[in-house]
C-alpha cells in the first residue's frame, strides 16, 4: 500500500491504481471526462490535470494526467494548485468552443458530465467569438438519437462500441477539429449494447431515443430497483416513472453480474408497459364471446366461487416471481401445478438444477466469467440468449492481453497501450453452434454442428481430456486448448431444448475440475425466473411433476384452470393448448398484455407488470434478487401475487389465508423448501429503515408535486403509500448508505450525471458501500453430476432439413417486442440458410421459403448465415409466427413464389424535413 | 334616591365600560394607523368605527369550541375572571365629586387587589388549555405580574404617605394644589410601567408573544371566550389609566385657573383620553424586551427606584412635619 | 433595556419619532379606488411568451418547474416533426404560486414571465390552475428580440445546422481538407 501526498494529505493507496482512481478513492473531485472504470484511461480529454512535484522542497511542480500517471510511494501531488485548476478551468473552456448552447433541449440535460465538470472547473463565461464547427446528425436507429454537436472528443463512445462491444460500425472519422463519431453511413447501429452509449458518452451526443420521446428530466423521474425482466441474467436495473408512464430504463450497478452495461433488450424492451394493449379492467367472458369489465373485488368474488372446494389446476410462469408461482402452487396444491414450461424446457430445467445442485464446476457470475483464460461455448449464442454475458466474454478474451501487460509491467487500465500490446491475440474462445452466433468475430474457432453432434463433440472433448483421444483432430485440439487454460470457462444452455448438450458441457467442465483446474460452467435458461421456477417445482420426493401435456389431455377432470403470466401458445402445439380451451373447464388467467391465452379464458385479471410489483427471481446463476414497484399500477391492475392472496383469502386457503404482506409471502415460501431458505435475506424487508427513514424512490428535487395532479383536481391527493417494501413513493429519506437491493438511483452533491455511481462504490470498480445485491439460492454439494452420453441415431431423410432455432436479441423474447422499437428491430419470423444451400434452393436474402414440418406449411422469410451446420436450417426462435416450428423437426423446404419481399424500409432521418 | 345613584353608576360603568372597551378596540387601531402613516379599519362606516360591530359580530358567530384535550370547566372560567375582576376595579374610581360607585376608605388597596385577581385569569386560561404555548404563556405572566405587582404596590406608598389615606377621593382631594405627578414623579414612572406590566400590554405582551408563543395563554381560545380576554385587557387599560389620572394627575381637577370653567367629569374623562393615547403610544413606538429584560427591569430598576422614592418621600415629609 | 438610563432615553426618543408621524401622510393607497402603479418587473400572474417569430417559446426543459421552490410547475415534453420541443402540456397552480419569480430566472428562453397583474382571485380555487391555453400569449413580454433556436444549434425546420448565431457551415468528415 503506497502512499502519496495529494495537496499535502497522505493517502494510503492500493498499488496499481492511477491517480485519478485515487483521488476518487479517497472521496475528492477530480474532474474527468475520457476515463472509465470498465475502459481505463487513455488521456485524451487532459480534464484530470493535477500537478506533480520531484519532491518536497519542488514548489512549480509539472502538470500531469491523473488518470495516465500511476501511484509511487511517496509520490506528491495537488489538485488545488492554481496551474492545476487554472489548467482544468481552461481545458473545459475549450472543450466547449463549439458546444451548440442546446442544453435547455437535450436529453442529457441534468445528468450531464460535461454539465457537472464545468461547473466543477469553475468555467463560466464564454470568452471566444469564432464560428463554432458545427456537424449533421446520423439516423442511428430506433433506439440511439444522435447530436453531434454537443461531442467534446473523449472517444469514449468509439473505445466503448468498438474496443469494449465489439461493434464496428461506429467510429471516430475525419481528423483535428473535424472529428465526428458515428456511422459510415446512416443506419441502424447493429451492436446489441448500443443502448449504453447513453450512459457511457458524457454529453449529449447520444441520448436514449424512446425515453426523449416521453422525456422527463432525471430529476423528475421516480425509480426502484429492479431486475431485468428480458432473459435470465438477471442484470439490475432502475426503471423510471413519470406521470405514471415507464419512461425509461437504466443501468443499476450490480458489481458481479452487470456492472455498468445493459443490453439493448433490457434497456429499451420496456416500452410494452405502457402499451395500449394492457389490461386494465378484470373481465368475465360473456356466452357471445366478449368480456364485461368488472371491479376488482367482483372478479375476485366471481374466482373465489368459481374455485373454492373445487378441482383446480394451476399453470405457473417463467416470467412471474417467485412468490406468486408459490402462491399458486399452495392454492392448487402441488400435484395440480404445472410450472408452465413447455415440456421440453421443463425436462431440461429439471436437468439444469440437478446439475446445479451437484456439479463440481464453478457456477460462475460475470464478473468470474471475465477472468476465464479459456471458453467453450456449446450450442448458445450467447449474445441472443444472455445478451450481458456476452459482453462479459468479450473482456474475458482480453485476460491475453492483460497477460502479456503484466509481463511487460503496463497497469491493466492503460488501455490504448494494452490494446496496442496484443493487437489481435486473444484468450482462446471456442465456439460450437449449428449457426453462426454473435461472438464469433472473437473467437478462436468456431465449429458448426447440428444439436446432437454438438452433444457427442462436448462429450468427446471430455474424454479427450480424460485422456482418452478422440479420431477427430478438431476434439483434440479443443481438448488441448482447454486443458492449458489456468481458468477454464465452459458455457452452454437451454436454447437448443436439447438435454445432451447441456450433459456434455457438463462433462466438459467437471473433467478440467478433476484435471485441478477451477473450471466454471455457466447454463444460460430463458426467461428471467425460469431457474426459480424449476427450483420451485423440483421436488426430490415425488418426480410426478405434471406437464402441460398431462394436462391439457386431462383438462375437463379439473373444474378451473388457474393461468399466472403465462401465454400457452409459447408452451406447447396449439392443438394441444386448444384442447385445453374447448374442455369444458373455466380458465381464469392473469397476464399483462393481452394474448391469445387471455382471449380464450373465462375470467381475465389485469396482472401489474415489473416495474408496478415486488418479486424475486432467480437468475441463471442461482441468484435471486429482488425487484421493487417503481409506481403504483394504475387502474384496476394488481401485482399477480396479490391476486393470487385475495383468492386464496378469499377461499379460506389454510395456509394462506392469513398472510397479507408481501415479506409474509416471502417467508412462507422460505420455509416450504429448503432451496428457498435464504429468500428472506434477498433484500431488506418493508421495516427496514436509513436513519430512521424508508428509502425514497424520488430524487430530493422532484419538481411538480403541488402542480402534477392540479388539472384533476387542485385538493393535492396524498402520495401513495407503500406498506409492502421499504421504499416509499417520496422524496423523503436518504439515498445513500442503504444496502445495495435498495438503491433506486445515483445522484451525489456536484455529480448529477450517471458517473455519480463512483460516490456509491465502495472503491472505483469495487462492489457498492452496500455490497453485492442478491443472494445464491444453489450451493453445489459436488457429488458431480455428469451424465452418460445417450447414443444418438441421427435420423436423417434427403431433401429434409434438422430444424434448430436462432434467437434474436430483439425478437426472441415474448415481452420486449410488444415495445415497438424493439419490433422494429425484431422484424420478421425468418428461416435461416446457409449461402450454399440456399444457391441450391434459388433464393437470396429477402426471399420467402416454404417450411413444411409434418403436415403443415408456412411462409418465411430467408435470413442468410454465414456458417449453418450441415443438413439443418436456422429458424426464428420466439416469434409468434414460428411458434409451432419445433426444434429438432425434420422440414422441407421450397421456394415460395408467392412471396413479395418487404419493400425495404425507407432510412428515417434525424435531419430537419427542409434540408437533406 | 341617593342610594339608587351608585346601582345606576354601576350599571352605566359596565355597559359603558364594555362599549368603550370596544370603540378603544377600533380607536387604538385607527391612531396606530396614524403614527404608522396607515389608515387602520376605515372601510365601515364613518372613519371606519363600523369595523366595531363587525368585530363584535364575527366573534359572536364563531364556533364555541372548547378543547377536548382542555380542562373544561377552569377553561371557560378563565377568561370571565379577568372581566369580572376589571369591572370590579370600577367600583372605587372616584370619576367626579360624588360621582363612584363606593368610596371606601381601602379604595387602593381594593383596586391593587382587583388587579392582582386578573393574574388568575392568564394563569388558568393558559393552564386549563393543555398546550404548551398556553402553558408557557401563563407562566410567563405568574412571573411577571407577581413581580410587578410589588413595585405597583410600592410605587403608591408615597401617594399613600402624602394624602394620608387609602380613600381614593381623599387622595384626589390631597392633589387640589399640587398634582402628584409632580412630587411623585417616580412613583409615577414606576406605576406606568407596571401598570403596562399589570395589563400585559404591549411592550410587555410577553405572555401572549405571538412571535414566540403562536399566542401564548389564549392559543386555544377563540369566538366570545377570547373576545372576553381582549374585553379584559381593554378593560384593564382603561382602568390603569383611570387610577394613573386619579392618583398622579388630580382626579376630577382641572389645571388650575381654567378648572372651573368645565364640569369635573370632563376633566376627568380628558386625561384619562390622554393616557390612553400614551399607551397606544407605547405600543406604536417600542418593540418586546426579551422575558429576561423585563425580569431583571423588574427587580433591578424599578425596584430600587421605588424605595428611593419612598425614602425619599418619607424623609421629606419628616422634614416638612419637623419644619411645619 | 438592561437597566441603564441612557437606554430609557432612547426609548423616549423613539416615541418622540413615533408621535412626530401624527402629522404625516398616510403611505396606504386605496385599492381598489385607487390603483397603484405596477412596474413592468413587477412579480404577478405569469405568461408563457412566444418568440418574435410567433411560435411558442418554452421548450419545455423543465427548469422552472425545477427551481420552482413549492413545485407548483408541471408540464411534459413533446417534439415537434422537425425535432424542436415544446410543451405537451403546462400547468401552473396560482392556489401555491408565491409569485417568487424563480422560474423566469431561471428560463433559458424567456419564456416564463411574471406581470404586473395580482387581480386572480377566485371563488373556487380550482380555477387557480392555469393550463397552457390560460397561460400562453401572443407576444413577446418583455424581451422582444430573443428566439432560442436562433441561438442554439439545434436544426429545426427553418434554420439549418450551421446557421446559428456564431456557427459556421457543417463539416464534411469525409472530406479530407483540414
Ligand atoms: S460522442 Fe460522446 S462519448 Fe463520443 S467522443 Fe463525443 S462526447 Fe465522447
Ligand atoms: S442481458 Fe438479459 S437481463 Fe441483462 S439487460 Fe439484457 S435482457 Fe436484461
Ligand atoms: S413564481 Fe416562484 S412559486 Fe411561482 S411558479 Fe415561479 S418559481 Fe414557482
Ligand atoms: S424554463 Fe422556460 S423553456 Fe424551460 S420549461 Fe420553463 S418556461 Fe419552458
Ligand atoms: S480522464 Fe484523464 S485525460 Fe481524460
Amino acid at each position: 500500500m503506497p502512499t502519496i501526498y495529494v495537496d499535502d494529505q497522505a493517502l494510503e493507496v492500493a498499488q496499481g491504481e492511477n491517480i485519478l482512481e485515487a483521488c476518487l478513492n479517497a472521496g475528492l473531485d477530480l474532474p474527468y471526462f475520457c476515463w472509465h472504470p470498465a475502459m481505463g484511461s487513455i488521456g485524451s480529454c487532459r480534464q484530470c490535470a493535477v500537478v506533480q512535484y520531484q519532491n518536497e522542497e519542488d514548489t512549480k511542480g509539472r502538470i500531469v494526467m491523473g488518470c495516465m500517471t500511476p501511484v509511487t510511494e511517496g509520490a506528491r501531488f495537488s489538485l488545488n494548485t492554481d496551474n492545476a485548476s487554472k489548467f482544468r478551468e481552461a481545458v473545459v473552456e475549450s472543450l466547449m468552443l463549439n458546444h451548440p448552447h442546446d442544453c435547455p433541449v437535450c436529453g442529457e440535460g441534468g445528468e450531464c458530465h460535461l454539465q457537472d465538470m464545468t461547473v466543477m472547473v469553475g468555467h463560466r463565461d464564454r470568452r471566444y467569438t469564432g464560428k463554432k464547427n458545427t456537424h449533421r446528425n446520423q439516423y442511428l436507429g430506433p433506439l440511439i438519437h444522435h447530436e453531434m454537436n454537443r461531442c467534446i472528443t473523449c472517444y469514449r463512445c468509439e473505445r466503448y462500441y468498438r474496443d469494449y462491444a465489439g461493434g464496428n460500425d461506429l467510429a471516430a472519422q475525419a481528423s483535428h477539429d473535424h472529428v465526428y463519431f458515428g456511422r459510415h453511413e446512416e443506419g441502424v447501429l447493429q451492436s446489441e449494447f448500443s443502448g449504453n452509449l447513453v450512459e457511457v458518452c458524457p454529453t449529449g451526443v447520444f441520448t436514449d431515443k424512446p425515453f426523449l420521446k416521453h422525456y422527463s428530466r432525471k430529476w423528475d423521474l421516480q425509480s426502484a430497483p429492479s431486475i431485468c425482466s428480458g432473459c435470465a441474467v438477471g442484470c439490475n436495473i432502475a426503471p423510471a416513472e413519470r406521470y405514471g408512464k415507464l419512461k425509461r430504463v437504466h443501468n443499476r450497478y450490480n458489481h458481479e453480474v452487470n456492472g455498468y452495461f445493459l443490453c439493448d433488450r433490457g434497456r429499451f424492451g420496456s416500452g410494452y408497459i405502457n402499451s395500449d394493449s394492457r389490461l386494465d379492467y378484470a373481465g368475465i367472458k360473456k356466452p357471445d364471446g366478449s368480456f364485461m369489465a368488472v371491479h376488482q373485488q367482483q372478479a375476485i368474488d366471481t374466482a373465489v366461487e368459481w374455485v373454492k372446494n373445487k378441482k383446480v389446476a394451476g399453470i405457473g410462469s417463467p416470467r412471474g416471481s417467485i412468490e406468486a408461482n408459490y402462491l399458486l402452487r399452495e392454492l392448487v396444491g402441488a400435484a395440480n401445478f404445472v410450472p408452465g414450461f413447455s415440456d421440453r424446457e421443463a425436462g431440461i430445467l429439471k436437468a439444469i438444477v440437478r446439475i446445479l445442485k451437484t456439479t463440481t464446476a464453478i457456477n460462475p457470475s460475470i464478473k468470474q466469467m471475465e477472468t476465464a483464460d479459456a471458453i467453450l461455448i456449446l450450442g448458445e449464442d450467447v449474445t441472443n440468449t444472455a445478451p450481458r454475458v456476452a459482453l462479459g466474454l468479450r473482456q474475458a478474451v482480453r485476460n491475453k492481453a492483460f497477460e502479456l501487460a503484466a509481463q511487460m509491467g503496463l497497469p491493466q487500465w492503460q488501455d490504448a497501450a494494452v490494446r496496442n500490446l496484443a493487437q489481435d491475440q486473444r484468450s482462446p474462445m471456442i465456439i460450437v453452434s449449428a449457426t453462426d452466433t454473435r461472438l464469433d468475430d472473437v473467437a478462436s474457432q468456431c465449429i458448426s454442428l447440428s444439436p446432437d453432434d454438438i452433444a457427442a463433440f462436448g462429450y468427446g472433448v471430455a474424454e479427450a481430456l480424460s485422456g482418452r483421444k478422440s479420431q477427430d483432430e478438431m476434439v483434440n485440439q479443443v481438448a488441448a486448448v482447454l486443458a492449458g487454460a489456468n481458468n477454464p470457462l465452459v458455457i452452454s444452455g437451454a436454447s437448443m431444448l436439447h438435454e445432451g448438450i447441456v450433459n456434455s458441457a457438463v462433462a466438459v467442465a467437471e473433467q478440467l475440475h478433476s484435471c485441478d483446474k477451477p473450471s466454471m460452467l455457466s447454463l444460460c435458461v430463458a426467461e428471467s425466473n425460469s431457474l426459480g421456477l424449476a427450483l420451485l417445482v423440483d421436488d426430490p420426493n415425488s418426480d410426478a411433476n405434471m406437464s402441460i401435456a398431462n394436462l391439457t389431455k386431462q383438462a375437463s377432470d379439473f373444474d378451473v384452470v388457474i393461468v399466472l403470466e403465462n401465454s400457452l401458445e409459447r408452451r406447447g402445439l396449439s392443438e394441444q393448448i386448444d384442447s385445453l380451451y374447448k374442455a369444458n373447464t373455466k380458465v381464469i388467467s392473469m397476464d399483462i398484455l393481452e394474448n391469445t391465452t387471455l382471449a380464450n379464458s373465462d375470467l381475465v385479471l389485469p396482472a401489474a407488470s415489473y416495474a408496478e410489483s415486488q418479486g424475486t427471481v432467480v437468475n441463471s446463476e442461482g441468484r435471486a434478487q429482488r425487484y421493487f414497484p417503481v409506481y403504483q399500477p394504475s387502474t384496476e391492475r394488481l401485482p399477480s401475487w396479490q391476486w393470487l392472496l385475495k383468492l386464496a383469502v378469499g377461499c379460506e386457503h389454510g395456509g394462506l389465508a392469513n398472510l397479507e404482506y408481501f415479506d409474509q409471502v416471502v417467508a412462507a415460501c422460505a420455509n416450504s423448501q429448503a432451496a428457498f431458505g435464504r429468500l428472506v435475506d434477498v433484500a431488506p424487508m418493508r421495516d427496514y429503515r436509513n436513519q430512521g427513514l424508508k428509502v425514497p424512490r424520488q430524487t430530493h428535487r422532484y419538481s411538480g408535486r403541488t402542480a402534477m395532479h392540479a388539472g384533476v383536481s387542485v385538493h393535492e391527493p396524498q402520495q401513495p403509500q407503500d406498506s409492502q417494501s421499504p421504499l416509499t413513493f417520496s422524496m423523503e429519506g436518504l439515498n445513500r448508505e442503504s444496502p445495495a437491493a435498495l438503491m433506486p438511483y445515483v445522484w451525489s452533491p456536484g455529480w448529477n450525471s450517471n458517473q455519480s455511481l463512483q460516490k456509491f462504490q465502495a472503491e472505483v470498480d469495487g462492489p457498492l458501500k452496500g455490497g453485492t445485491a442478491g443472494v445464491h439460492l444453489i450451493s453445489s454439494d459436488a457429488s458431480g453430476a455428469v451424465e452418460p452420453a445417450v447414443p444418438i441415431t441421427p435420423t436423417l431423410k434427403p431433401h429434409h432439413w434438422r430444424l434448430v432455432p436462432v434467437h434474436q436479441v430483439h425478437g426472441s423474447d415474448e415481452m420486449s417486442v410488444n415495445t415497438d422499437e424493439i419490433a422494429q428491430l425484431a422484424g420478421r419470423a425468418f428461416i435461416a440458410v446457409g449461402a450454399k444451400l440456399a444457391e441450391k434452393l434459388g433464393v437470396t436474402e429477402g426471399d420467402g421459403l416454404i417450411v413444411a414440418p409434418h403436415n403443415t406449411e408456412l411462409s418465411l422469410q430467408v435470413k442468410i448465415l454465414s456458417r449453418v451446420a450441415k443438413n439443418c436450417v436456422g429458424f426464428s426462435a420466439g416469434y409468434l409466427e414460428t411458434l409451432d416450428l419445433q426444434p429438432g423437426d425434420l422440414v422441407t423446404l421450397s421456394k415460395d413464389e408467392a412471396w413479395v419481399q418487404p419493400t425495404s424500409t425507407v432510412i428515417a432521418t434525424d435531419r430537419g424535413p427542409a434540408h437533406v | 334616591m341617593s342610594e339608587l345613584i351608585p346601582v345606576l353608576l354601576a350599571l352605566i360603568i359596565l355597559i359603558g365600560g364594555v362599549i368603550v372597551a370596544a370603540v378603544l378596540t377600533w380607536f387604538e387601531r385607527r391612531l396606530l394607523g396614524v403614527w404608522q402613516d396607515r389608515y387602520g379599519p376605515n372601510r365601515l362606516g364613518p372613519l371606519g368605527i363600523g369595523q366595531v360591530l363587525a368585530d363584535m359580530i364575527k366573534l359572536l358567530f364563531k364556533d364555541d369550541w372548547v378543547p377536548p384535550f382542555a380542562d373544561k370547566v377552569v377553561f371557560i372560567f378563565a377568561p370571565t375572571a379577568i372581566v369580572v375582576a376589571m369591572m370590579m376595579g370600577f367600583a372605587v374610581v372616584p370619576f367626579a365629586p360624588g360621582m363612584m360607585i363606593i368610596d371606601v376608605n381601602i379604595g387602593l388597596l381594593f383596586f391593587l387587589g382587583m388587579t392582582s385577581l386578573a393574574v388568575y385569569s392568564v394563569l388558568l386560561g393558559g393552564l386549563a388549555s393543555n398546550n404548551k404555548y398556553a402553558l408557557l404563556g401563563g407562566l410567563r405572566s405568574a412571573a411577571q405580574m407577581v413581580s410587578y405587582e410589588v413595585f405597583m404596590g410600592l410605587s403608591l406608598m408615597g401617594v399613600v404617605m402624602m394624602s394620608g389615606s387609602f380613600s381614593l377621593v381623599a387622595i384626589v382631594e390631597a392633589q387640589t394644589d399640587l398634582w402628584f405627578c409632580f412630587s411623585q414623579i417616580l412613583g409615577l414612572i414606576v406605576f406606568v410601567i407596571a401598570g403596562i406590566a399589570e395589563s400585559h400590554r404591549l411592550p410587555f405582551d410577553l405572555p401572549e408573544a405571538e412571535h414566540e408563543l403562536t399566542a401564548g395563554f389564549h392559543t386555544e381560545y377563540g369566538g366570545m371566550k377570547f373576545a372576553m380576554f381582549m374585553l379584559g385587557e381593554y378593560l384593564g387599560l382603561m382602568l390603569i389609566s383611570c387610577m394613573i389620572v386619579t392618583l398622579f394627575f388630580g382626579g376630577w381637577h382641572g389645571p388650575a385657573l381654567i378648572g372651573h370653567w368645565l364640569p369635573p367629569l370632563f376633566w376627568f374623562g380628558f386625561k384619562v383620553f390622554f393616557v390612553i393615547c400614551f399607551f397606544v403610544l407605547l405600543r406604536a413606538a417600542i418593540p418586546r424586551p426579551r422575558y429576561d429584560q423585563l425580569m431583571s427591569l423588574g427587580w433591578k430598576v424599578m425596584l430600587p427606584i421605588t424605595l428611593i422614592n419612598l425614602v425619599i418621600t418619607g424623609a421629606v415629609l419628616l422634614w416638612m412635619e419637623g419644619a411645619g | 433595556m438592561d437597566g441603564g438610563s441612557g437606554i430609557m432615553l432612547s426609548e423616549l426618543r423613539t416615541m418622540w419619532e413615533v408621535l412626530k408621524h401624527t402629522f404625516t401622510k398616510a403611505e396606504t393607497v386605496q385599492y381598489p379606488e385607487e390603483m397603484p402603479y405596477l412596474s413592468p418587473r413587477y412579480r404577478g400572474r405569469i405568461v408563457l411568451t412566444r418568440d418574435p417569430d410567433g411560435e411558442e417559446r418554452c421548450v419545455a426543459c423543465n427548469l422552472c418547474a425545477a427551481v420552482c421552490p413549492v413545485d407548483c410547475i408541471a408540464l411534459q415534453k413533446e417534439t415537434r416533426a422537425d425535432g424542436t420541443w415544446y410543451p405537451e402540456f403546462f400547468r401552473i397552480n396560482f392556489s401555491r404560486c408565491i409569485m417568487c419569480g424563480m422560474c423566469e430566472e431561471a428560463c433559458p428562453t424567456y419564456a416564463i414571465q411574471l406581470t404586473p397583474d395580482f387581480e386572480m382571485c377566485e371563488y373556487d380555487r380550482q380555477n387557480m390552475v392555469y393550463e397552457k391555453e390560460n397561460l400562453l400569449i401572443n407576444g413577446v413580454g418583455k424581451y422582444p428580440d430573443y428566439n432560442f433556436y436562433r441561438v442554439s444549434g439545434m436544426q429545426t425546420a427553418t434554420k439549418d445546422k450551421g446557421e446559428a448565431k456564431n456557427e459556421a457551415a457543417p463539416i464534411d468528415p469525409k472530406s479530407l481538407l483540414p
